[in-house]
């Protein structure tokens, strides 16, 4: 789940990273009192979960807090490939003296953490990876071990920061490793990390992600979703506990396992459609899932038929049938079902569906079969 | 011969007290699977259904001589459970089919069990083993495998069962089918797989299905390349996956360009390997090759 900056930031504060003192604003006036309280010049940044905010002019120093206000009505509304900006945070300008950047990830090819690290830190450090690979040091961690301080050193001096700050430098380094384990990110990145007029090391940016699996753990984190504008669909599907993505096309695609839903879209796609959704239904689905499933499809316009694929294997085919036929009583379904059912109990629950005898509901023999029939009964988008 | 299980797999379940872990263990029983004991702490000196109960793996060892493990325990404690089965003298394969465990604690597992042990480790996150005709360790719907001579491979678990329905319906039969799982920090990788498929005599093909993210499958086609003699069908899933977009499987992340499902199919089709645009013709190919 991806953070927004301010959200990274107060993690990093947590964890004992300096950062530089802000207010988050949704509105200009908010953000002039904002500005005021803060003092001095400010830096008024979009809050978008995607990079490149800097580029797309969502990143704009302000003097005092009527400039404050004016950059927050242009940043405010704005959109970032794709992102409105509905926030921003206002925070008090900092004196660089050097731009730096660092990160810890999973290198899922070594399967050990992997910190990166550049004294060329700034906007464009893909370029710079590209262009010089060299100025962006690697550096493997073995998770059993963690960050040892003589790396977060070698770290430091390979990527050769102002050695004058180094200690300082590591000391954020192995702090942000481990926000990066304690606090179960899939991403911790920084840039950029900077050293200030003053001397001090500071992170004036965030891109956190963290794993929500380890949510059990962080009873706090599933607040910062307060925050999002998630799509009201995948809103709906997450918290029925589907797994939900909305899609460009018109094909409704319901599935068990991310895989064999991931296939149906190729095949949806091969055939001449487009899926407008991936749904996963998971492992173990019961006939409540599928009527779920079938009713956040219902609340898609952009749906003209809906292709259900199911292999059973904890999942009984059975069961899905049932869901398919409550699904029919119980909700006005627009459009034409094709499904295909095959493993666990198939047999049955095609003969509940045949039983159910709806000309709403097509079956298909086979995955390709399926694919045809809904693109055709799609209109063939 | 298969591979990972056959006739002498002795299977202890973690978690056999628990609703699913009872339901596919004894599923795996009623298919010819020597189930031996189960492990809850707490309730050892009781059983399921005549299948002794132990607190501790070593303890449950050292009563019935289990040489397997499956792990059905709830993600908080499940990288603990694994960490118990890997430390116990005797195991020689853990098959964790738990979902949804921590990236951190998935990363510690593994590195953690390669340091310290020769145990192989399958998923977690993964739908397990079949040996059709001899064992099956896992949540497989078992009723569609066929005993025969392809391997199967695959990070999705039902892309792994329509694959081998595709045998299946051509008569085509499987020595082993293997699902590895589709998170980030596999405990058995494609390379692991491929490298017993081509060791077993009763393998004469293999099946590989993969996804996009990571490059799992990128190191299977070195890997390929260097040392499999065999003929190798492949499927990928993901062509239409929007990138950036989490579909799932946490492994399942399209990261820069690296990871892409185009990737992957060239540096499959460069080694040689037949890749499938359809999941249909998976069957075909591997009938066209034998």
């Amino acid at each position: 789940m991806d953070l927004f900056e301010y959200q990274g930031k107060s993690l990093f504060a947590r964890v004992g990273v300096p950062v530089p003192e802000g207010r988050i604003a949704t509105t200009p006036a908010e953000a002039r009192s904002a500005a005021q309280d803060l003092g001095g010049s400010v830096v008024v940044k979009a809050q978008v979960q995607v990079g490149g905010r800097g580029k797309a002019g969502g990143i704009k120093m302000a003097a005092d807090h009527h400039e404050a206000e004016a950059l927050a009505a242009e940043i405010l509304g704005m959109d970032i490939k794709g992102h409105t900006v509905n926030s921003v945070w206002v925070e008090q300008a900092t004196e660089i003296a050097a731009e730096w950047y660092l990160s810890f990830t999973l290198d899922r090819g070594a399967k050990r953490h992997m910190a990166m690290c550049s004294a060329r830190g700034g906007m464009d450090i893909e370029g710079v990876a590209a262009e010089d690979p060299d100025a962006v040091v690697r550096l493997h961690i073995d998770p059993v071990v963690g960050m040892a301080n003589w790396q977060a050193m070698e770290l430091v001096y390979r990527a050769k920061l102002d050695r004058g700050a180094a200690r300082k430098a590591a000391a954020a380094v192995r702090a942000l490793y481990g926000a990066f384990v304690e606090l179960d990110c899939d991403l911790v990145e920084v840039n950029p990390l900077i050293l200030t007029a003053d001397g001090d090391v500071m992170a004036l940016d965030s891109k956190v992600s963290l794993d929500t699996s380890a949510f059990f753990r962080h009873p706090d984190f599933p607040a910062f979703r307060e925050a999002f504008d998630e799509d009201p669909l995948e809103q709906m599907a997450r918290e029925r506990g589907l797994n939900f993505i909305k899609l460009e096309g018109s094909v409704g695609i319901i599935g068990n396992g991310a895989g064999l839903v991931m296939s149906t879209l190729d095949v949806v796609s091969l055939v001449g459609g487009a899926a407008s959704n991936f749904l996963d239904v998971g492992g173990g689905a019961g006939a409540d899932t599928i009527t779920n499933a079938l009713e956040v499809l219902t609340k898609d316009p952009t749906v003209r038929s809906v292709l259900i694929n199911i292999f059973g294997g904890i999942t009984r085919c059975d069961l899905v049938a049932q869901g398919i036929v409550e699904a029919l009583a119980g909700l006005d379904l627009p459009w034409p079902l094709v499904v295909r059912l095959d493993g666990t109990n198939a047999v049955e629950g095609r003969a509940i569906l045949a039983d159910a005898a709806s000309d709403k509901v097509i079956p298909a023999a086979t995955m390709l079969e399926a694919a045809e029939k809904a693109v055709e009964l799609a209109g063939g988008n | 011969m298969a591979i990972f299980i056959d006739t002498s797999t002795r299977l202890l379940v973690q978690g056999l007290t628990g609703r699913e872990g009872g339901f596919h263990a004894f599923r795996n029983r009623d298919y010819g699977t020597n189930l031996v004991a189960g492990v809850t702490p707490g309730k050892g000196g009781t059983d399921v259904s005549g299948v002794p109960v132990f607190d501790t793996v070593s303890e449950a060892v050292a009563a019935t001589g289990a040489n397997t493990v499956m792990t059905f325990v709830p993600p908080p404690f499940a990288a603990d459970a694994v960490l118990e089965a890997a430390a116990s003298d005797g195991i020689d394969l853990i098959v964790c089919i738990t979902e949804g465990i921590p990236a951190q604690d998935e990363a510690r597992m593994f590195n953690y069990i390669k340091q310290t042990s020769d145990v192989a480790l399958l998923g977690p996150n993964c739908p397990g083993v079949i040996s059709p005709g001899k064992a099956s360790v896992g949540i497989m719907p078992h009723e569609i495998t066929l005993e025969g001579r392809v391997g199967v491979v695959s990070r999705s678990g039902t892309l792994t069962y329509q694959a081998v329905h595709e045998l299946t319906t051509r008569d085509i039969g499987q020595s082993t089918c293997v699902g590895i799982g589709g998170d980030p920090v596999p405990g058995t990788s494609f390379v692991d797989c491929l490298e017993r498929f081509q060791a077993d005599d009763e393998t004469e093909a293999i099946v590989l299905i993969g996804e996009i993210g990571g490059d799992a499958e990128e190191q299977a086609a070195v890997f390929i390349s260097e040392t499999v003699t065999k003929p190798v069908v492949a499927y990928i899933a993901g062509f239409t996956a929007p990138p950036g977009k989490k579909m799932g499987h946490a492994g399942a992340i399209i990261s820069g360009s690296s990871g892409t499902a185009i990737a992957k199919q060239e540096a499959l089709e460069a080694v040689g390997v037949t890749v499938v645009t359809y999941p249909t013709q998976i069957g075909e190919a591997v009938a066209a090759l034998l």
